[in-house]
C-alpha cells in the first residue's frame, strides 16, 4: 500500500462505528413507527395510548445509537 | 455554562411567577400558553400512565421536571446563549437520579424493600429456570440502567443537536468565504443549517417530554399493584 493511500485513511474510525451502530436503531426505529401508523389506522380512537407507547419504544430503541455517540467521545 | 443555566433558570422562574400571580379566570395570551402545556403534561403523560389518583400524588414534581428540561433544552437554540442547559453531564445526570431516588423510595414505601425487589425482578409468568439468567439483569436494569440511560439519552442528544448545528453553520461559511465556485453551494448549506436549527427545537420539546414520560413509567412500575 503507498503512502498516500494511507493518509487518506486516516481520521477517527469512530466515525465508521457510528455508521454501523446507527443501522440497527434505525430499521427499529422505522418498525415501531410503521406498526404504530398501521394500529392508528385501524384504531383511530386509541391514537393517544398507542403514540406514548411509540414514543416509549423509540426512546429505549434509541439509546442504542446514542450510547454509539458517547462511545465515540469516551474511547 | 453556569451562567447560561442561571439565565435559564432565573427567566423561566420569574416568567412563570409572573404569569401565575396573575392568572385570571379567562387566560390570556401568555398564560393560556401555560395552561396548554400543563394540561398536555398532565393529560398525555401523567393520566395516561399513572392513572387519575397515582397521578396527582406526582404530578407537581413531573410537570416541574417537564418545564425545567423544556427551558434548559431550548437554551441550545436561543442566540447569545447557544448553549443548552442540559448539554452537560451534571445536569441530566442530577434529574436522573432524582427520578431514581424517587422510584425507588416509593416503591420500597409501597411494597417493602423484599417486595420491591420481587415485585421488579421477578415478572410473573415465566418458566423458573429462566430466572437465573432474568433476576441479574432486571436488577441491573433497575438500580443502574435505567437512570443511566436517562442521562445519557438526554446528554446525547443536546451535545448532538449541539454539534450538527455547528457543523452546518461552520459548512456555511467555509463555502461561502472559499473564493470558489463552491460558494454556489453555500445557500443550500445555509437553509440546511436553519432546518436543524427547527429540527432541534423540535427535539428540545421531545426530549423533554420522553425524559418525563420514563419518569412517569418508571413510578409506574414501581408502584403499581401486584397483577
Amino acid at each position: 500500500m503507498d503512502t498516500s493511500l494511507i493518509a487518506a485513511l486516516e481520521g477517527n474510525i469512530a466515525t465508521v462505528g457510528y455508521g454501523l451502530a446507527a443501522i440497527g436503531p434505525g430499521i427499529g426505529i422505522g418498525i415501531i413507527v410503521g406498526k404504530t401508523a398501521e394500529a392508528m389506522a385501524r384504531q383511530p380512537e386509541l391514537r393517544g395510548q398507542l403514540q406514548t407507547t411509540m414514543f416509549i419504544g423509540i426512546a429505549f430503541t434509541e439509546i442504542l445509537t446514542l450510547l454509539a455517540i458517547v462511545t465515540g467521545f469516551i474511547f | 455554562m453556569q451562567l447560561v443555566r442561571l439565565i435559564i433558570l432565573a427567566v423561566t422562574l420569574i416568567v412563570l411567577a409572573i404569569i401565575a400571580s396573575r392568572a385570571k379566570l379567562v387566560p390570556g395570551k401568555a398564560q393560556s400558553i401555560v395552561e396548554i402545556l400543563i394540561e398536555f403534561v398532565n393529560n398525555s403523560i401523567i393520566q395516561n400512565t399513572l392513572g387519575l389518583r397515582e397521578g396527582k400524588r406526582f404530578a407537581p414534581m413531573l410537570i416541574t421536571m417537564f418545564f425545567f428540561i423544556f427551558a434548559m433544552n431550548l437554551g441550545g437554540v436561543i442566540p447569545g446563549l447557544n448553549l443548552a442547559g442540559t448539554s452537560v453531564i451534571g445536569m441530566p445526570l442530577l434529574l436522573a437520579l432524582w427520578t431514581f431516588v424517587t422510584y425507588v423510595v416509593f416503591g420500597v414505601k409501597k411494597h417493602g424493600l423484599g417486595g420491591y425487589l420481587k415485585h421488579e425482578t421477578m415478572p410473573p409468568g415465566v418458566p423458573k429456570p429462566i430466572y437465573i439468567l432474568l433476576v441479574p439483569i432486571e436488577f441491573l436494569q433497575v438500580i443502574l440502567i435505567r437512570w443511566a440511560s436517562l442521562t445519557i439519552r438526554l446528554l446525547a442528544n443536546m451535545v448532538a443537536g449541539h454539534i450538527m448545528m455547528v457543523v452546518f453553520i461552520g459548512m456555511t461559511q467555509a463555502l461561502l468565504f472559499s473564493g470558489s465556485a463552491l460558494i454556489a453551494l453555500a445557500p443550500f448549506s445555509g437553509a440546511l443549517a436553519i432546518g436543524i436549527y427547527g429540527f432541534e427545537i423540535f427535539v428540545a420539546a421531545l426530549q423533554a417530554f420522553i425524559f418525563t414520560m420514563l419518569t412517569a413509567v418508571y413510578i409506574q412500575m414501581a408502584t403499581s399493584d401486584e397483577h
